[in-house]
């Protein structure tokens, strides 16, 4: 399985859950928040939720309670996936 | 002279055993109603809990055609309004039908029959032109919910003016509050009301799983809704039906009617904030309750017990503790709040009217019922919770809140008759 | 206190917009056409009133795109256009000032479609966060009290057709206690295989192919009706608070209201249409011989089109009032139908002309009414609209302009 990249979470975000017209998703976003990209609970229970199906990777409740920038997202996201592979 | 608004008759069919006596008798032992799902295989659910009427239709007085025709929101409502109606002791014979108008509230209509049905014409999702020539004659009467609101006019004999209120989770209360106006303004001078709801199939429990709102408490169904404690998580979602007879007090009293309430004041707001979630700070739900206590010229502090919302969800349990602190103040602490969801779920669209048919009956028995389950109280949270056990309590005031997706924010003020106001 | 209506923003077959929307209607421009959206080949009805170049981007932010229904979406542009329309910035406004009560009748049917495919085609693990609510009957009043920072009173009717009119006179009651300003009217859009298929055994529903001979109201042609999808946002106001902010307009005022339910059909006793017309005259204070148009209910299905015709009769005389529907170029719209006639009407009073009712080409004579086949000018102050909702429901509202 090949690493899930940032491309691929902007893809699937701008697909779950638009964009915020304020926010330049494709500008240095590695180390915001996602509150601060303007994407509440539900976009991140959505985009999250898609994630798992389409990489069939488990990303446990507790664990993505914690995240809290892209970058913790994308490092749970890979860790997870190299471990169920 | 002002028109005030009494509740004559009360039809409830809750979680358990159908018929108001059995719901009041539940909700002041402290027992619950919440189990396994039974109704399909919940095994590939994340929350397979629900609250589920015991409820047979045939049992309860429906003909073989009604069966056929009803949604089982429908059948609940009807079963509920037929109570109401023989408890208001009302002779419908000497009723002016124009004069009656029925106002019922649903979060989710005939949602069950419609995902039966989809799933038949659409060969179980195979197919998106779906088979009209499998859709059964009653379809569209699901298709639109006030098809409820409809038979619950048919059953109680109205012609004044129908409707449904869909309100999502505040359903139940806004159709009772829109029902006073009826009266108040002298559109009617009897309103059959209340709130009905059947959720529990595959989409209304999947839609909740997949927003975690509902409860994982699976290995402990009769102990899986907590509000105000701390290992809650989430709400165990319900079905059931409550309906009231509602009629303009002084025409009530002539006719030497038991006024079990009065139902004084009422208002509804929004967050406008957020379609699932509430800030904290509960500002929009304490702005509800001043109104509905402005409408029923009263102050904080004449209130002796508050019905919360109390979903078990910590977002809530939060939220809701400071609407109080904001509204009644120094009062709040003084007040016990407790919630009935503990026992029998949360039926969305109809909890509202069943809990204020539990509020009338604790005015009526001087009763406060408890909230269950809460053995380890939240640290974080500090009003008076009626933990487990029902208390004693002559009670002439008391406030009942809901809150909703969309995020609706709804207060009613209850009052025993000849007790606050004349 | 007055009630008046100061901005408007209509969704129809016909246009987008509600100056867009009144040239089609004036000019007997219909929206019904083949269906487009999806293969109804396979279907005994194939044609309905859709909204054609309906760019969402253009309407409505991304972030809300992938959580709405068309319903809502189009109720987001709508309620845009009426504040617009109505120059009301919602920001100089108290929030708790501001409520919206919107009617409803499907929800977002579509929307749920493709979530009922995905649980019971892939499983529950597949269904959307956002299907909690994109569906359900309150969504358009819970997104547009999110999208205007609205936080006033609130609120959801629903009875089908006539819906539409209780959430204007829901609406009403909230500016009589007190608040400044609410959103109202009424937005529905199924028009997606389940939404056609859900209909279909009523028999209401025409089977015609012929766009142009589907949808006859108090024709002696009336084969039924048509779908359609679309409806209307309206502004109100407190006349006096309207004035004292220097509204652009007062398009009219909510005169009356009345509603009114059916006896259980085969009790024999008569249907209660009548009454809810007189009502909102009563209501009104005014007389029939004040009311210069009926925009009316057009069921389009013979028995029903027999008694809409004898209750305006019974109550203006035969042809004793003008009498027009314009939903004979988008179709029923459901909750959204009655809103859409309102905002047309108050339109017609502004600029004395009512507008016609198309493709009728033979009125039942039998029926006596005045009906309105072309754009009629006339002098035009007060105007009722009617609306029948599935099941037994009627309502009635006058609009006066003031």
């Amino acid at each position: 399985m090949s690493a899930f990249t940032i491309e691929d979470l902007k893809r699937i975000m701008r697909d779950c859950a638009g964009e915020e017209e304020s926010v330049d998703l494709d500008g240095d976003i590695l180390d915001l928040r996602f509150e601060e990209l303007g994407y509440d609970s539900l976009a991140l229970i959505e985009t999250t939720s898609r994630i798992s199906r389409e990489f069939a990777v488990q990303l446990p409740e507790d664990e993505l309670g914690e995240i809290g920038t892209v970058r913790d997202l994308l490092a749970l996201i890979n860790q997870r996936l190299s471990v169920s592979s | 002279m002002d028109r005030l608004v009494a509740i004559t008759g009360i039809g409830v069919v809750a979680p358990g055993d159908p018929g108001t006596k059995a719901f009041w008798d539940l909700v002041v032992s402290g027992r619950t109603a919440t189990r396994t799902i039974s109704g399909f295989d919940p095994s590939p659910y994340r929350s397979r809990v629900a609250a589920q009427c015991v409820f047979d239709p045939l049992q309860a007085g429906l003909g073989l055609q009604e069966v056929r025709r009803l949604d089982r929101a429908a059948q609940l409502a009807v079963v509920a309004t037929r109570e109401a109606m023989a408890d208001s002791g009302l002779e419908l014979a000497q009723e002016r039908p124009e004069r009656m108008a029925v106002c019922l509230g649903s979060a989710v209509g005939c949602t069950m029959s419609l995902e039966a049905e989809y799933a038949v014409v659409s060969d179980s999702g195979r197919r998106w032109e779906v088979d009209h020539t499998y859709a059964m004659p009653h379809l569209p009467d699901y298709f639109v919910p006030s098809s409820l609101a409809a038979e619950v006019a048919w059953t109680a004999g109205a012609e004044g003016p129908v409707n449904m209120v869909s309100a999502g989770c505040t359903s139940g209360l806004d159709a009772v509050g829109y029902a006073c106006d009826l009266i108040r303004e002298g559109s009617a001078d009897i309103v059959v009301t209340g709130g009905t709801d059947a959720p529990i199939s595959p989409i209304t429990v999947a839609c909740f799983d997949a927003i975690k709102a509902t409860s994982t408490h699976n290995d402990d169904p009769e102990h899986a809704m907590r509000p105000f404690d701390r290992t809650r998580n989430g709400f165990v979602l319900a079905e059931g039906a409550a309906v009231l007879v509602l009629e303009e007090a002084e025409r009530a009293r002539r006719r030497g009617a038991r006024i079990y309430a009065l139902i004084s004041g009422f208002a509804a707001r929004s967050n406008a904030y957020h379609m699932t979630g509430l800030r904290a700070d509960g500002r929009e739900m304490a702005a509800a309750i001043d109104a509905a206590l402005a409408e029923a010229r009263l102050a904080p502090e004449a209130i002796d017990y508050v019905n919360a919302h109390g979903t078990g969800t910590r977002q809530n349990d939060r939220h809701e503790t400071n609407a109080f602190k904001r509204a009644l103040g120094d009062h709040a602490y003084r007040t016990p709040v407790s919630s009935i969801k503990s026992m029998i779920g949360h039926s969305l669209g109809a909890i509202g009217s069943i809990e204020i048919a539990a509020c009338a009956l604790a005015i009526e028995h001087g009763t406060i019922p408890p909230t269950a389950n809460l053995t380890e109280p939240d640290p974080e949270l500090d009003l008076d919770y009626v933990p487990l056990t029902a208390r004693e309590r002559d009670l002439d005031a008391v406030l009942t809140v809901g809150s909703g997706f969309g995020g609706f924010q709804s207060a009613m003020v209850l009052t025993r008759p000849g007790a606050v106001r004349a | 206190m007055s009630a008046v209506i100061t901005g408007l923003g209509i969704a129809a077959p016909n246009g987008l917009g509600t100056e867009e929307v009144w040239r089609s209607t004036l000019a007997g421009t219909s929206g019904i056409g083949p269906i487009t959206r999806f293969d109804a080949s396979g279907y005994p009805v194939r044609l309905a009133g859709e909204i054609p170049g309906f760019e969402v981007s253009e309407h409505v932010p991304s972030r809300l795109v992938p959580q709405t229904d068309r319903m809502t979406q189009l109720a987001l542009a709508a309620s845009g256009w009426a504040l617009e329309d109505a120059g009301v910035d919602p920001q100089r406004f108290d929030d708790l000032e501001m409520g919206v009560v919107t009617a409803n009748s499907s929800g977002g049917f579509e929307f749920g479609q493709r979530e009922l495919e995905k649980l019971w085609a892939q499983g529950p693990e597949y269904v959307s966060a956002y299907q909690s609510f994109a569906w359900f009957y309150a969504v358009n009043t819970g997104q547009l009290s999110i999208r205007h920072g609205m936080s006033g009173p609130t609120g959801v009717t629903v009875a089908e057709q006539a819906g539409g009119l209780d959430a204007l006179g829901q609406a009403r009651r909230q500016l009589s206690k007190g608040v400044r300003l609410v959103l109202t009217g009424g937005m529905d859009a199924s028009l997606c295989p389940w939404g056609l298929v859900a209909q279909l055994p009523s028999g209401l529903l025409s089977e015609q192919p012929d766009p142009e001979r589907a949808f006859l109201p108090f024709d002696t042609g009336a084969s039924g009706q048509v779908l359609g999808e679309g409806g209307a946002i309206l502004v109100m106001e407190p006349a006096a608070s309207a004035r004292e902010r220097g509204a652009p307009q007062l398009y009219g005022e909510i005169a009356g209201y009345c509603a009114t339910f059916d006896p259980r059909p085969g009790s024999g006793r008569p249907s209660r249409l009548a009454a809810a017309m007189r009502g909102a005259l009563d209501s009104a204070g005014l007389t029939p011989e004040e009311v210069d148009v009926v925009f009316a209910d057009a069921s389009g299905v013979p028995e029903l089109d027999r008694a809409e015709a004898e209750a305006i009769t019974g109550l203006f005389g035969p042809r004793g009032v003008p009498v027009t529907a314009p939903k004979t170029m988008f179709g029923r719209l459901s909750s959204g139908g009655a809103p859409v006639d309102v905002a047309l009407a108050l339109l017609a009073l502004r600029d004395g002309v009512i507008p016609p009712s198309v493709n009728v080409t033979a009125p039942a004579e039998e029926y006596r009414l005045d009906l309105v086949t072309e754009a009629r000018p006339a002098r035009l102050r007060t105007a009722l609209v009617v609306a029948r909702g599935y099941g037994g429901f009627n309502t009635a509202l006058a609009v006066r302009q003031i």
